[in-house]
Formats: structure tokens, sequence, C-alpha cells
């Protein structure tokens, strides 16, 4: 490992250090876990049932796809409850060190501002996959009692990873704004639920203004990647969003030193 | 090795700093001494890279802290105001932290961490939670971790605040034995503080700088008279008029029967005063010189 990658890698640690010593971490996967597994309960048996009245239909009975009936409803569902939980994850990344002065230890080490940027970002990221790979174990069960198709499942991951991401990176810059946990989460929040809004009113709208609503919204750019279809314009979109957030938080943290 | 120029620092309309010069010779303790509010902090951040500066230059080691900041940043220990602590790490895994931002490399980290936790006195709580330890151990944790990468220069910003009188001593003791392998800048509000671990001070009030200089010079330069106190076994009232008798004394006064004795600078009267009070069979009990009180010349350099 070379220098840049080695201080990247120390606030790594330090990072991940922090979330598994305090119950932050435990607490946002359980609940996202517990939440995922009631949905994937609900939507299961739900199927099952249709499953049941169409086996009487040969018609119908060739309809029944559980990728269609279960994992894009689930990987919708899992996206909501994602973003949510995972302000609580970035909302103490910087704030907490302004709160406690911490960043002036950060900030007077010879450890450049984006390699600080990036340590916790990656920490964060580890952290998502994580949980990702835990609702995987439920996967094992739709494999072991049916037959879906590993592709679609596999781009509804990756879209979930890459718009975690996207939205890790979002939450990092808000967090580099106060020294209040909680209004770096509210603002978090607030993103959230706009791109939830612009998602909802895409649903509502036409022409054009479908068009900008869908290219802007987090979740429209999602909902392909769901159904199997990867495409270049949704991973560049999460990609230049992180970008963004990111440089944006350099900005802020550059900026402090001439306030 | 530290040296100031003509610093200031605006915080919007508040200046904080005004036109800032002074200079730490290598190897010596200087303190930076003001009132709160006097831009000690500000000053100590800009010199370690934290702030930028509106104006003006800082080097640390020949280095200019604004071109050179990596730099700077390898060869400087800095404990701010509050400190800054992982509460959720140990000890030890919070100095290895610090040991690997300091780009300390892997093989010598294991080294760099013991010699900072024995020079700090930390061995008895290096696996505990620094949350759960106490105020006085979380200085030294501090402490250990501006010394972690042994750096030339040590910027201290209140190292002794907030401790109780064991402590505080405990402290001081810690700061003067890094003195020589060290350049040490400390801030303080506490006149104590500088006359007990300091070599020189540079006093600054409202982001102006006051004075600068040796701890000899500055009260040499505010002493306007000379004098003595004495304390005589009897008679001190008729003590005090026959002093006053002894031709170039200017000022004889008694409070709680010590006798403050002031001539002007340029003669030494001491040996006369012995001799009368000797003579008349007054009784001498104490003699010792006048000296100007920290805290005398900490209000007259202040107040202008």
């Amino acid at each position: 490992m070379n220098r840049t990658m080695k201080n990247i890698w120390a606030i790594t640690k330090k990072e991940l250090r922090i979330y598994f010593t305090t119950p932050i971490a435990y607490v946002v996967a359980t609940i996202f876990l517990l939440l995922v597994g009631i949905l994937f309960y609900l939507l299961i048996r739900e199927f099952n049932s249709l499953s049941f009245n169409a086996a009487r239909n040969p018609y119908y009975y060739q309809q029944l796809n559980i990728n269609q009936m279960v994992y894009s409803s689930l990987f919708f569902w899992m996206s909501l409850f994602l973003l949510f939980l995972l302000s609580l994850l970035t909302m103490r990344l910087f704030s907490e060190e302004k709160k406690t002065g911490t960043d002036e230890l950060l900030y007077t080490s010879p450890i450049s501002i984006n390699q600080i940027i990036l340590g916790k970002y990656i920490a964060s990221l580890i952290l998502l996959t994580i949980i990702l790979l835990l609702t995987g174990i439920l996967s094992i069960f739709s494999f072991a009692y049916g037959n879906p198709e590993l592709a679609p499942i596999l781009s509804g991951y990756l879209g979930l990873f890459l718009m975690g991401a996207a939205f890790i990176a979002v939450g990092i810059f808000f967090s580099s704004l106060t020294e209040n946990q909680i209004i770096s989460a509210i603002l978090t929040f607030g993103i959230y639920f706009l791109f939830l809004f612009l998602y909802i009113a895409s649903l509502f709208t036409g022409g054009i203004a479908k068009d900008i609503l869908n290219y802007i919204s987090f979740f429209r750019h999602f909902n392909d990647m769901t159904r199997g279809i990867l495409d270049t314009a949704d991973i560049v979109y999460y990609l230049s969003f992180t970008f963004l957030s990111l440089f944006l938080t350099h900005s802020v943290i550059q900026s402090r030193r001439w306030r | 090795m530290i040296e100031v120029e003509h610093l200031t620092k605006k915080y919007g309309n508040l200046v904080a700093v005004k036109n800032l010069s002074f200079k730490v010779e290598k190897g010596k303790i200087w303190g930076l001494l003001g009132p709160n509010a006097a831009g000690k902090t500000t000053t100590m951040r800009i010199l370690t890279g934290y702030l930028a500066a509106t104006e003006g230059k800082a080097f640390v080691a020949g280095f200019d802290v604004f071109e050179h900041p990596n730099k700077v940043k390898k060869i400087i220990g800095y404990l701010p105001e509050n400190l800054p602590l992982y509460g959720d790490m140990t000890v030890y895994s919070y100095l290895n932290f610090v040991a690997e931002i300091k780009q300390i490399p892997g093989s010598k980290r294991k080294d760099a961490v013991e010699k900072a936790i024995e020079i700090s006195g930390l061995e008895t709580v290096r696996a505990r939670i620094i949350k759960n330890i106490s105020r006085g151990f979380k200085q030294r944790v501090g402490i250990a971790q501006t010394l972690i990468h042994e750096p030339q220069v040590l910027v201290l910003d209140e190292p002794t605040i907030g401790l109780d009188p064991a402590q505080i001593i405990e402290i001081r003791q810690l700061i003067k034995s890094l003195k020589g392998d060290h350049t040490i800048l400390l801030s303080t509000h506490i006149l104590a503080e500088v006359t007990q671990t300091c070599d020189g001070v540079v006093i600054i009030n409202e982001g102006l700088l006051m004075a600068s200089s040796s701890l000899e010079e500055l009260t040499a330069s505010f002493k306007e008279k000379d004098g003595i106190i004495v304390q005589v076994k009897k008679e001190t009232k008729k003590a005090v008029s026959l002093l006053k008798e002894i031709p170039g004394v200017e000022n004889v006064t008694e409070k709680d029967n010590e006798i403050k004795i002031e001539w002007s600078q340029k003669k030494d009267l001491r040996d006369d005063i012995t001799k009368l009070i000797v003579a008349k069979n007054l009784g001498l009990i104490e003699m010792r010189p006048l000296l100007m009180h920290i805290e005398d010349l900490y209000l007259k350099v202040i107040s202008g």
C-alpha cells in the first residue's frame, strides 16, 4: 500500500471500529433486516396464495414469476428502508468530529482532506455491503424452494448498492455542514423525501415533465435494475451523484479554514 | 523555531489577531499569555495549519505553514483546548490511530505508541475506554497524542485547564520534562503557569501583541524602582522613621509589620539599610528583594 492508501485505510479502520463499538451499526442493521424479513415473508405468502389459485389454470400459472412478483416489490421497499436508515449511519461522520473537537486532530495531521473523506466513505460502504449481504440470506430460501432468475436479483442488489453509495455521499455532505448530528440527519431525510416526492410526481405526469422528473429521481434509476436491466445511464447517474456530493464535502471542509 | 510575522486573522468583521509578531527559540518553553478571547487559540490554530491567516506569515522550523502545511504538520504536535479524543476507543487503540495518521511506519508504530504511553504515564489505563478515565488521564492522553511522532515543536492550548491542583502540578512537571528535545509554545491565562514553566512569554490582548521577551527581561523592563522588604523584631514605627532618613530612599511604607523600602535604580542602598538596622539594634528578622509580581506585571502590560 502506498502512503495515500494507508492514510485512507487508517481513517476507514477508525470509523469501522467506532461503528462496531457503539450500538449504531447494530441497531441500524437489526431494524433493516427485521423490516426486510417481514416484508419478504408477506410477499412470499401473497405469492404462494396466488400460486395455489393459479394452479387450476395453466395459463395463469405460466405467468407467475417470482422475480416480478416478489423481488421487484422487495427491492423497491428495501430501497426505501435502506436510504432512510443510511441517514442514521452517515449523520455522525463529520458532525461528531466537529462537535467533540477531534477534527482539530485530523486537520492538523499530515493527511489530506480527500483522504479523510474517502476513508469515512469507504467505511460506510463496507457497512452497507455487510448489511446487503446479510439480506442475501433470504434469497437462499427462494432458491431452495423455487426457481427465481439470478440475474435480476444480482442487478437489483447492484442497484441497491449504487443507490446506497450515492446516498451515503449525500449524507456525508450534510454531515460536513453542521456539528449537530440531528440537523445533519434531518437535512438528509429532507433530500430523501424530496426524491421520493419527485418519484411519486413522475408517476402522475406525462411528456417532458415526466422525463425530467424521471431523470432527477433517485428511485426511478433504480427501478430498471430491479427488473434486470442494466443501463449505463443509471450507473453514471449514481456515480456522478456520489462524486458531486463528495466534491461538495471537500469544498465545505476546505472553506472552513478560511472562515 | 517558531516565527510569527505580522499575523492577522479576521472572522468576518471580528479581528481576532492583529499584526502579531513573535519568535520562540529552539528548545525553550514559551507561554502565550492573555485574558480569555485574546486570540491565543486562533494564533495556535494558524500555527498548526487548522486555520488559514488573513494576512501575515508563520514559520515552524523554517517552513512556511501556508506553503508547506504537510511538512509543518509532520514536525508539530498540537494539543487543542478541547481534547481531540474519541471517547469510544481505548487509550491504546486511540494512540495507535494517531500514530497511523501521523504517518509512523507500521514497523515503528508499536514502539512509538509504547514510548508515548511511558512518557505520559498512561501505563495503568492503556486498555481502558477513553470516556471512562479521569479528566487528568484524558489530559495525559491528549499530551501523549502530541508526542507520538516525536515532533520538534509542541503547541499546547491551555494544557492544565480543568485539572485539580495535584494534576496541574503533574502536568507541569511533564511539560517541563519535555523541554530541550522539544520547543514548546503553551497558552494559558494563569499567570503562575508562566512563572513556573516558561522561559519566556508573549502577552497578547484583544489580538494585539503587548509584550514578548524572556521572563527576566520583561520583569526588569517594567520595574521602575529597586527595593527591599524588611521585618524587624521591635519598634517597627521607629524603624520606618529612621529608614526615611537614609539619603536616596524615596519611599518607605509599612503594612502588616513588613516595611517596604524603595529607591531609584541608580544605586544600591541595601548595605546602608542593614547597617542602620543593626546599629540601632532593631532586631533584623527578614530581608528580601522587592520582586515585581507577575500579576502586577500582567495587569500593567494589559492596561498598556
